[in-house]
């Protein structure tokens, strides 16, 4: 072993490629006005690509047409379903029982029959689906007749009721209130699990390809990972607003036939709110997938940010009659997009309340951008095992 | 000129790299070699700032490295990775709009290199779609298209036949002859002995040696000889040379001055014939084995 460790050998002997550069004195650049790339131009690159990437890819324009199609579809024939399946109901009557029957209108048609008996006959042969026949007991004056289940609307239709006085004739219809709850609900669980598998699936291959590297020599992982976040975003944003507006074309096509009537504050909120809310999702995603380094382990990295956004979908099916849950589910980040704009249609709470939820859900955006950027960070160049969120916060 | 400044740094339990130091000249192709694990990969990535030292600096001509001077050196990761389908002109424009060149100035540079690097036809091809050895180039491309000041490539020419590596060095020369710092490693340690104008020894996390190779030469070895005769050469052990190999009429042997040389020369000639009396010239290969043992 003759070589002396770490002895730097400096003579001037030439090498045979530069003849005529001596050490250290070759033409150097000026390299003191260098500097990285302005970060929001960078993050404007990264976006950009982002944008370019999904607009390219056929699956994604795909699955946007039949979404479209299905939405439109939906909103246009949904409404006249009920038409289709509503049928008349033929009834026996005799001539006592005629004019009463006819009495109800076009969906029961009389059939007039000869005598009790010959009306209890039709039943039974199935000709008519109920019979009705005078009768001196009931206080109606009148029995209905039926094969085995009670004919309800009839029933319903012959009865006396006391009269009603409807104190807020426009309170909303609970029906209603349920499907509004499930469109925000969809919306809000399809736009951020399907664009949040799409951002996790490009943090990793970016990390699995290795190109990262490359960036993170260019550019902040922050850049980065607002690129990714921002350029979704408005892809998700975008989507959204498309099919808001097939499904309000459809309505418009229909006219009427949905009283949509006081939704437009509850859209604007939840747009508001969808916005905020998707970015913390996104930002969540990425920095889950960051974790894993092999696109087959995303599911089980992202799973509990699946479950944040599966929370208020399924928490607006359960609970979206009950004004307490929802105006703490108002004041939850992940469920506010939901119940806010839910709670704005119901007229529960008052306005401070609601921007009281909207100053949580940006404060806890700004915290898990920050959380998010620190785990992406510290991960995304570590490949082979899962990083757990522990190891990756502690750096 | 970059320099790094008793450089260290650990994973875990593991030191890494032991008070590295050594300097990449502008102007000059440095070659960076070591065995596997040595800490090539790892210091690489400590000058381009993906990793932090533990402790040490990464200097720019006397000054601490700046983000800036960074962001515009041109980098070639150990581990190749491109967007398999994406377009490698889109890539390569992608990579220098990140750099902050416009996209006319990005086009432009791209197109340019992919010219030189002999894939001016598959421009349009998705990276999925070319051969390893067209990746690799695309890969060096990428390195190349937002005009850098330094390049730091890990193992450019692993995967290249021998016509790309030599459009490749030209590529690579055409950038150091700028006035650009290029530091490379490679496994392929005779094309470092034909490219490199200074070389930098790994081993173990310690520089072990640096210098131009004709350095490396003088300094990590004594000269040797190889003296081959007619009859025994078991004589030569007794004129104060080292012998290293022996084998019936030939022998070679380290002598501390070419006088001492001559005068074994001169015994040969006296006891008989003499075939064939040289300096040995040592590749590489041998000095950084005999290195890094």
């Amino acid at each position: 072993m003759m070589t002396p460790s770490t002895e730097t050998v400096q003579s001037t002997q030439n090498s045979p490629h530069v003849p005529n550069t001596g050490s250290g004195t070759a033409t150097t650049r000026d390299t003191r006005g260098l500097r990285r790339t302005p970060f929001w131009q960078a993050v404007g690159v990264v976006s950009g690509r982002e944008i370019r990437v999904r607009l390219a890819s056929k699956a994604f324009i795909i699955t946007t047409a039949i979404m479209l199609g299905g939405i439109l579809l939906g909103s246009l024939v949904l409404p006249r379903l009920s038409d289709a399946f509503s049928s008349t109901e033929t009834v026996a009557v005799t001539t006592a029982s005629q004019s009463e029957v006819a009495a109800l209108g076009d969906d029961v048609e009389a059939m007039p029959v000869d005598s009790a008996e010959a009306a209890r006959a039709a039943v039974e042969s199935g000709e008519a689906s109920a019979a009705v026949v005078p009768s001196g007991d009931s206080p109606t004056g009148l029995t209905v007749i039926a094969e085995r289940d009670v004919p309800t609307g009839l029933v319903q239709a012959l009865s006396q009721s006391p009269a009603v006085e409807l104190l807020d004739p426009n309170a909303p219809n609970p029906m209603l209130v349920y499907f509004i709850a499930l469109g925000f609900g969809l919306v809000f669980f399809m736009a951020a699990s399907l664009f949040g598998a799409t951002i996790a699936q490009s943090v990793v291959e970016e990390k699995q390809t290795r190109i990262v590297e490359i960036l993170l020599a260019t550019v902040p992982a922050r850049a980065i990972l607002a690129g990714k976040v921002i350029g979704n975003s408005v892809i998700a944003l975008g989507q959204v607003a498309l099919f808001a507006a097939a499904a309000l074309l459809g309505m418009q096509i229909n006219e009427d036939t949905l009283p949509l009537d006081g939704l437009g504050m509850p859209i604007l909120w939840f747009v508001l709110l969808f916005a905020v809310g998707f970015v913390m999702l996104a930002a969540l995603y990425a920095a889950a997938a960051s974790l894993v380094s092999r696109s087959e382990d995303i599911g089980s990295a992202t799973s509990p940010v699946m479950m944040l956004v599966m929370l208020p979908y399924f928490a607006v099916i359960v609970f979206n009659n009950n004004p307490d849950i929802l105006r703490v589910m108002s004041f939850i980040p992940f469920s506010a997009p939901v119940a806010v704009p839910l709670r704005v249609y119901l007229g529960e709470g008052a306005l401070w309340e609601h921007l009281l939820s909207l100053g949580i859900l940006l404060a806890t955006t700004a915290v898990v951008l920050w959380l998010a950027s620190r785990v992406y960070e510290r991960s995304v160049l570590r490949t082979g095992k899962r990083i757990s969120w522990k190891q990756a916060l502690a750096g | 000129m970059i320099s790094l400044r008793d450089v260290n740094r650990s994973f875990g339990d593991h030191r890494v790299l032991k008070d590295i130091s050594f300097d990449i000249r502008p102007g000059r192709m440095t070659g960076f070699v070591g065995g596997n694990g040595a800490g090539k990969t790892t210091t690489m990535r400590i000058i381009l700032g993906v990793l932090t030292p533990d402790s040490g600096s990464v200097e720019v001509d006397g000054a601490p490295i700046t983000p800036g001077y960074r962001a515009n050196i041109g980098y070639m990761p150990e581990e190749r990775g491109l967007y398999p389908k994406m377009q490698i002109l889109d890539q390569l424009v992608y990579l220098a709009r990140l750099h902050g060149k416009t996209q006319k100035e990005a086009t432009a540079n791209a197109q340019g290199l992919l010219e030189r690097l002999g894939l001016g036809e598959r421009m349009k091809d998705p990276l999925e779609d070319l051969s390893l050895g067209n990746q690799q180039r695309a890969q060096i491309a990428a390195a190349l298209v937002h005009d850098p000041v330094a390049l730091i490539l890990d193992e450019p020419f692993s995967g290249l036949d021998p016509v790309a590596v030599d459009t490749t060095v030209e590529v690579l020369r055409d950038v150091a002859d700028s006035g650009a710092p290029v530091l490379f490693s490679s496994h392929q340690l005779d094309v470092v002995e034909r490219l490199c104008d200074e070389l930098v020894i790994l081993a173990d996390g310690q520089v072990h040696a640096q210098g131009t190779r004709q350095e490396l030469l003088a300094s990590a070895t004594e000269p040797e000889w190889e003296l081959h005769v007619d009859a025994d050469t078991g004589w030569v052990r007794d004129t104060g040379v080292r012998v290293q190999a022996f084998d019936g009429g030939r022998v070679r042997f380290a002598a501390s001055s070419p006088e001492q040389a001559n005068q074994v020369l001169a015994e040969a000639q006296r006891r008989g014939t003499v075939h064939h009396f040289g300096q040995t010239s040592r590749t590489l290969h041998e000095i950084f084995k005999e290195t890094i043992q």
